[in-house]
């Protein structure tokens, strides 16, 4: 008899995976079925793993060794609350936006290259998942190139509609890649210095080398590498043509998960692989990462504002959101990292509702996202516009959203704090956000209709996923014990130096 | 009989319930049209009982879930909360009866969505009305904000969106940058966002940073209209009337003054800020407010514009009320809700009614039309009188209460500035009936008839004198309110 629940924190990585080759393998009209598979049983074996973490206390984890190898030897899978809060909320989403995929990539995919989009799929879904998993740096680095690389051939299949898609791709891979390199060249300084992978291992031997200059430059180059692949401002820049010109299936998928991971690695670098090493992981977080956040967060809802396509706006929204989320980090409370990770699993459901809504207004109007070619569509569309507008309130933080919650435990982390001068910018930005949602809004359903001749109905593939994203935004608007706690337990996890 | 706390539930499910019912009797327009009155008898039913428990000294309370550690999503009837309760549910029926007859008799397009959101409005005033604690009181704060959008925008227009832009800028703006931020500030030094008598901040805040609290809540409820964050009221003027008559001049800006008075009475408790003397900046800025809107009104020929105005400067008389700070003040500001509410809403019928009978929107366009409208214009007159403060109308309450106030903390400019104030209400507020009544009519006006605008403006005129004699109700939860 197995134990599965010894086994989850494998399983929800490996199912991912191993459908990913089976699925190439199959006939393309298989895809989507093995996709909703992989990720349905992965998101199934989060729940029962995150049921599992509520029981246990903050300072507790999971450990699951690869091929029964124990570190240091061997790969460590490990899991505390900050891993599962955010295991649940990639596999939900994964979840979600795979079963509206199939429907979304009407008009960018052709049928028979269904194989290979939805192997790359489940590559994606299950590199994010091991990079969440994994306690082993080297791994870490294994894990990015694998759900990087197939998220580039995601975007690149946009090249169907708009062969601009191409270019974007090409940049999101080099500098990708940059970002890797940079991950694994401090991954390198810091074996050199502690000679273990484990980042457990890793954890307890560098404050034994305090002041040696390459533990400096291994931090440096990993924080680095991590925020290139999180899109932190100033590396945020192949994120909006990415996702702009990536089919909108994949990019709700990427919207909704992928920064959400590498932010993750960023706060577990920090406060985890760095968290006994006096001063200098708080230092990045209050010097570094707070005022690039505060220059995301106004630069991308600037930008939104300005942007003339729907698809590339909420883009620019999502570096700005980033931004929130990296602020909360920032902060350096036990408060300010619970934020953050509040905003982890609100934001998650936010934009890949928001990219699902728009993708299902946009087919009806043969892919176009343009702000005026949406003209009248809310009127003509109620279900699929009205589920995306309550995840646009949730965006701006209306009440009775998630988004709501999760701006309340950011500016009361940031007041309590004492930074008030921050307080305000957030509440402006986030007063500024209103203006691009708002243009929307007139936009669709308070402007004339643009009659076409090809309008395809309301697809219930579309506005089924997307009214379960909105009613849970206006769920955990309501009743946000389950994510409060969990990012509450996460965030003192952390601070006890996690895993 | 039911209990109260099934009165709150019952008060509260019933707009929404009306909501969700009228689009699917969309097709029905006489049954769907019969939903709003009902539900107003409904809530208003909930409303008595909910005061009246409050008067028994019973706390109604129903407490829904615990968002997460010390905020809860529940509700808790206060003396004052019951007061506005009763005044939003109450006026709810005359509107519903009121927005039937001016809608179809204006022809007026999507009558099935303007039911729907009016409904869900209601049910956001209600709800911060009888809202727990701070934090609910800011959600349905907000929840009126949107709901009222596509009322204010209903005839679509350009000039109507434009008007729906000042409207949701100023009004979101406003409490997200500064309510929102003074809401977490309470949080986060008093731990805790519970109404409490005498209430929660007195030796939690440094009394050098009250005065800035209180700015953050004085301009962050943008509902109250303070000068100079005002212009979304004539703005939202652009709406079809029962909306000016409902929601701008009762359940909108009344939650705004309803909450500064909330803030006033439960959070900072008048006696603390009395004693750290952080409103006195407050006293003056709703006097200036209430001078200068005074003087825009005289100048404003648009009936609904210049009522707009009228109305900025009758909910300064709240908010200085709550800034004098003294028992007299703040119960003579908490009366003017209930007083200004049943006239101000009186004139709007009448104004509407004057549109959609004769088709005429300015003052001066009235000369003559009082022999050919009289209860329209008498109903009209009679409010206005009121919101003069001439006995015997119910006006003449609040503003005595309000004077004495303002006496009890020996400031007699404030009486000057409620002598010279009622003065101007005199000018603008008879000017249309003298028109009406003394002037020659200057080209004969095809006046049609609708008794569904005719009857609810006369019904509340009646209440502005019944008030004036039976305020009592009132006055003792106004009482219980100070007394706790």
């Amino acid at each position: 008899m197995i134990n599965w629940m010894l086994h989850l924190p494998g399983i929800i990585v490996v199912v991912p995976l191993l459908l990913a080759i089976i699925v190439a393998l199959l006939p393309a009209r298989m895809g989507w079925a093995g996709a909703v598979l992989g990720s349905g049983l992965s998101f199934c074996a989060a729940i029962v793993l995150t049921s599992h973490m509520l029981e246990i206390d903050a300072l507790n984890r999971l450990s699951y060794f690869l091929g029964g190898w124990p570190p240091p030897w061997g790969i460590e899978f490990a899991v505390d609350h900050a891993t599962s809060l955010v295991i649940l909320a990639v596999t939900g989403l994964g979840f979600i936006t795979t079963i509206s995929s199939n429907t979304l990539i009407y008009n960018d995919i052709h049928h028979d290259d269904k194989g290979r989009f939805y192997a790359s799929w489940l590559l994606v879904l299950g590199g994010l998942l091991g990079l969440i998993m994994t306690a082993d740096a080297f791994n870490l680095f294994v894990f990015f190139e694998i759900s990087s690389l197939a998220s580039v051939t995601l975007v690149a299949m946009g090249c169907g509609r708009d062969k601009r898609a191409l270019v974007a791709a090409f940049n999101y891979l080099v500098i990708g890649a940059i970002g890797a390199t940079f991950y694994v060249i401090g991954v390198g300084f810091c074996y050199a210095t502690t000679g273990t992978l484990n980042m457990i291992d890793m954890a307890t031997r560098l404050p034994l080398a305090v002041n040696q200059i390459p533990v400096y430059v291994g931090l440096g180059f990993m924080v680095t590498g991590i925020m290139v692949k999180a899109a932190v401002f100033p590396v945020h820049f192949w994120l909006p043509p990415s996702y702009g010109f990536a089919p909108m299936a994949v990019t709700s998928l990427l919207a909704a998960i992928a920064t959400k991971a590498s932010l993750y690695v960023l706060i577990r670098v920090l406060m985890t692989v760095f968290g006994g090493f006096p001063d200098m992981p708080v230092m990045i977080m209050q010097w570094v990462l707070m005022p690039l956040a505060l220059m995301a967060i106004l630069l991308g809802t600037i930008l939104a504002i300005y942007e003339k396509d729907a698809k590339i706006m909420l883009a620019h929204s999502s570096v700005a959101q980033i931004g929130y989320i990296v602020l909360g980090f920032g902060v350096a409370t036990i408060a300010g990292v619970q934020a953050g990770f509040i905003h982890i699993a609100n934001h998650a459901m936010i934009k890949g509702g928001m990219f699902i809504g728009l993708g299902g207004m946009a087919m009806a109007i043969v892919g176009k996202t343009g702000i005026s070619d949406l003209s009248g569509l809310g009127r003509k569309m109620p279900l699929t516009s009205s589920g995306f507008l309550i995840c646009g309130l949730s965006l701006i933080g209306v009440p009775l959203t998630a988004g709501f919650i999760s701006k309340f435990y950011l500016v009361s982390a940031i007041i309590s704090a004492g930074y008030w001068q921050i307080a305000a910018l957030v509440l402006f930005s986030s007063a500024l956000s209103v203006i691009y949602l708002w243009r929307l809004v007139e936009t669709l359903w308070f402007s004339p209709i643009i009659e076409t001749e090809t309008r395809l109905p309301e697809q219930p593939m579309i506005y089924l996923p997307l009214w379960v994203l909105a009613i849970a935004n206006i769920w955990f608007g309501i009743d946000a014990g389950l994510i409060t706690g969990l990012a509450k337990m996460a965030s003192v996890s952390l601070f006890g130096g996690g895993l | 009989m039911i209990s109260a706390d099934i009165a709150i539930i019952l008060g509260l499910v019933t707009p929404l319930v009306v909501a969700l019912l009228t689009p699917v009797l969309g097709m029905r327009p006489d049954l769907r049209d019969l939903l709003g009155p009902v539900g107003g008898v409904i809530s208003f039913y909930a409303a008595m009982r909910v005061a009246l428990a409050v008067m028994n000294g019973v706390t109604p309370e129903w407490f829904i879930l615990s968002i997460s550690e010390g905020l809860d999503f529940s509700f808790k009837v206060t003396p004052l909360g019951a007061i506005f309760g009763l005044v939003a549910s109450g006026l709810w029926i005359m509107a519903a009866i009121y927005s039937v007859g001016y809608m179809r008799g204006n022809k007026e397009a999507s009558q099935t969505r303007f039911n729907a959101f009016y409904a869900v409005a209601v049910h956001a005033a209600l709800a911060i009305a009888w809202s727990g604690n701070l934090l609910m009181l800011f959600i349905f704060y907000e929840v009126l904000t949107f709901s009222t959008y596509p009322l204010v925008i209903h005839k679509q227009t350009t000039e109507a969106l434009r008007a729906g832009r000042l409207y949701m800028g100023i009004l979101v703006g406003t409490s997200l940058m500064l309510l929102l931020p003074g809401v977490i500030w309470v949080w986060v030094s008093t731990g805790s966002l519970d109404f409490v008598p005498g209430g929660i901040l007195s030796g939690k805040i440094d009394p050098a940073y009250v005065p800035w609290m209180l700015a953050l809540f004085a301009f962050g409820i943008g509902k109250s209209a303070l000068m100079p964050i005002h212009r979304w009221l004539p703005a939202a003027m652009v709406a079809p009337t029962p909306v000016s008559a409902l929601l701008h001049a009762v359940a909108v800006v009344k939650a705004g003054v309803f909450t500064m008075l909330m803030v006033v009475v439960y959070v900072f408790g008048y006696d603390f800020l009395a004693i750290t003397g952080g409103s006195v900046w407050l006293i003056w800025l709703a006097s200036f407010t209430i001078i200068a809107s005074s003087v825009i009104a005289i100048k404003k020929d648009d009936i609904k514009a210049r009522l707009a105005y009228s109305t900025i400067s009758q909910l300064s008389y709240i908010v200085l009320g709550a800034a004098l700070a003294s028992e007299m003040a703040i119960k003579g500001a908490a009366l003017h809700i209930v007083m200004h509410a049943s006239a101000k809403i009186t004139l709007f019928f009448c104004a509407g009614a004057i549109y959609v009978s004769a088709h005429l929107n300015k003052v001066s366009q009235l000369n003559g039309l009082g022999y050919r409208m009289p209860v329209v214009f008498i109903a009209f007159f009679l409010a206005s009188l009121s919101i003069i403060g001439i006995p015997p109308l119910g006006g003449s309450w609040s503003k005595f209460l309000l004077m004495a106030g303002a006496a009890q903390n020996g400031m007699i400019m404030i009486i000057v500035v409620l002598a010279v104030s009622s003065l101007m209400n005199v000018w603008y507020l008879l000017e249309p009936v003298i028109r009406g009544f003394y002037l020659p009519e200057k080209e004969p006006v095809k006046v049609e008839r609708h008794l569904l605008v005719v009857i609810p403006p006369l019904l509340t005129a009646l209440l502005c004198i019944i008030l004036f004699f039976a305020p009592w109700p009132f006055l003792s939860l106004i009482n219980l309110m100070v007394m706790s």
